[in-house]
């Protein structure tokens, strides 16, 4: 200890984040290196790019003030949204109760199991843009290409949150309902389904106020709603009704993301 | 056992068991009330949906003839398709690292203890706000009239989008550290940067490598619809297939969009247990 005490360092260095040097020093090239690369060699037209602040000057002096005029066509595009929300919500949920009994390892059997599985990750791995192009292709454009695009957007989230919780459940009460010799499906309904109850509850009330969120999106490629307005009215270059109905989605956002939230720490 | 013998004769007590009922006459009510409203509710949403029924009724056949069309995925494009894979990595990628540069700034200014004053505070929730409720694909329309149609455009929108998310979350892991080590570089005469330095960066560097992986997930998916507004990727292709018909080539675009997402995931649990 008295050895050492003279060769004790005045001043100290934070430790550094990655302790090998060599393993440190190469990410760091690696990055460098990276990002250099992928600069270079991207496809980008500079010329066009150096051209967007003008772009953009035009564009936001044709979007002030916002528009309000045609405020029929901004409700009526709402009320869509609103509705393929709702539709999507009850769809989506109806679906993933059994989705989410199939995909819970604790009372499947390993083969339903998988295919459960596998039926999630497929609805969670697409965006809904990708979902509502294919179903607009093949149903016809309009509401009804979006509400099924958001069953499975709802299917993907509900399903894997609640298989989730109901691996989570206490399984003295379904040993306690088969010891009294109840079938599988009376098992399920009076055993497992209260315990996950309030779960669903809170999952469904997020999922209408993101379903509403995502229907302002879906709608940009022809799957009805909000979105179908606003991708017309950037198309026909009315900058000023864009902003108006940007805004309008922001603030309906905001409010249905407050009223959720409310709602789901009342019940919970 | 003990009210049984207490009170009541024992035959009392099994007749008031008959009528046991979980909710009491007004919680019964309202849950109707509430199954009724809810069901008005769909109702109405179903009634008034703008809905060709026709078009609902002939959907199954529909749908069971378009996945019949992608079988089997024709893989001959499949070089421009992976390409096209490697640029949305790269929009994902690039777009993350300068929306992480961009957040912690904003994320400093929007923590209620690190703030250096209310003008900033409200500023820096202005920005949260504004960039949050905008979705991806919106901010992309806007920066494609900007920029025009490709990368860039693909790049500011994931970015734009991403600072809300990264500086959100980055701001609520400030407001929550511990203020003891911040108090004894104050009390030792620290500057504010070497505060910020030695106090808080060690504090929410757990949380900031955590918010920066999820958001580098979430990019990679939302960089594969970006195409479908012209903002670059593999979202491009995909358009492109669809609008030709080309339904085998769209069967090979989606197992390819899978494999990504299902890739991105893999690394990202991998990069959180190696740093967390």
């Amino acid at each position: 200890m008295s050895a050492t005490s003279d060769t004790r360092p005045d001043s100290w260095r934070k430790p550094a984040f990655i302790a090998n040097p060599v393993l440190r020093y190469a990410l760091y090239l690696g990055a460098l290196v990276y990002i250099v690369f992928t600069l270079a060699t991207l496809p980008i037209d500079w010329d066009r790019v150096s051209d967007g602040l003008s772009r953009a000057q035009r564009i936001f002096s044709g979007a002030f003030p916002p528009s309000f005029d045609r405020a029929g066509l901004l409700f009526d595009g709402f009320m869509e949204s609103l509705k393929i929300a709702i539709i999507a919500t009850v769809g989506g949920i109806i679906l993933s109760v059994p989705l989410a009994f199939m995909a819970a390892g604790n009372i499947a059997p390993k083969p339903i199991y998988l295919l459960g599985r596998a039926i999630i990750i497929i609805a969670r791995s697409f965006h809904p843009v990708i979902v509502a192009i294919i179903f607009v292709k093949a149903v016809g454009f309009g509401p009804f290409a979006g509400a099924l695009t958001l069953v499975v957007y709802s299917v993907g989230f509900v399903a894997k949150l609640l298989a989730e919780r109901i691996e989570e459940i206490d399984f003295g009460q379904v040993e306690a309902m088969r010891s009294a010799g109840a079938g599988f499906l009376t098992t399920q309904v009076y055993a497992v389904l209260p315990q996950v109850m309030p779960r669903l509850v809170g999952l469904g009330i997020y999922q209408l106020d993101s379903n509403l969120r995502a229907s302002a999106v879906v709608g940009i490629v022809g799957a009805g709603g909000i979105g179908a307005t606003l991708a017309n009215a950037f198309g026909r270059y009315d900058y000023d009704f864009a902003l108006a109905i940007t805004m309008v989605i922001v603030g309906v956002i905001l409010v249905s993301e407050a009223v959720s939230g409310v709602i789901r720490k009342r019940i919970t | 056992m003990n009210t049984l013998s207490q009170t009541q004769p024992l035959s009392e007590a099994l007749s008031g068991r008959d009528d046991w009922s979980r909710f009491t006459p007004k919680q019964r009510l309202i849950r109707y009330a509430g199954f009724v409203s809810a069901a008005a509710v769909v109702a109405w949403a179903l009634g008034s949906i703008d809905v060709i029924w026709a078009w609902v009724w002939d959907s199954p056949a529909q749908m069971a003839d378009l996945f019949g069309r992608m079988i089997p995925p024709d893989p001959s494009n499949l070089p421009s398709i992976l390409e096209a894979i490697w640029q949305t990595v790269n929009i994902a990628t690039l777009a993350t690292m300068i929306a992480v540069v961009v957040s912690l700034p904003v994320a400093y200014i929007a923590a209620q203890n690190t703030t250096p004053n209310r003008a900033c505070l409200w500023l820096g929730r202005f920005i949260l706000v504004s960039s949050r409720s905008v979705n991806t694909i919106i901010w992309a329309l806007l920066f494609v009239a900007i920029f025009g149609p490709g990368i860039v455009a693909g790049i500011v929108a994931i970015m734009f989008r991403s600072i809300g998310f990264l500086g959100k979350l980055l701001g609520e892991a400030i407001e929550e550290i511990d203020r003891r080590p911040v108090e004894a570089l104050e009390a030792c005469g620290a500057s504010r940067f070497k505060i910020v330095l030695y106090a808080i960066v060690p504090q929410v560097m757990p949380a900031f490598f955590a918010v920066s992986i999820l958001r580098w997930d979430i990019n990679l998916r939302e960089s594969t619809v970006l195409g479908l507004v012209g903002a670059g990727g593999i979202g491009m292709i995909l358009q492109g297939a669809i609008d030709t018909f080309n339904w085998p080539e769209v069967a090979t675009v989606l197992l390819t969009i899978l494999a990504l997402v299902i890739f991105g995931e893999m690394v990202s649990s991998f990069l959180r247990r190696k740093i967390l």
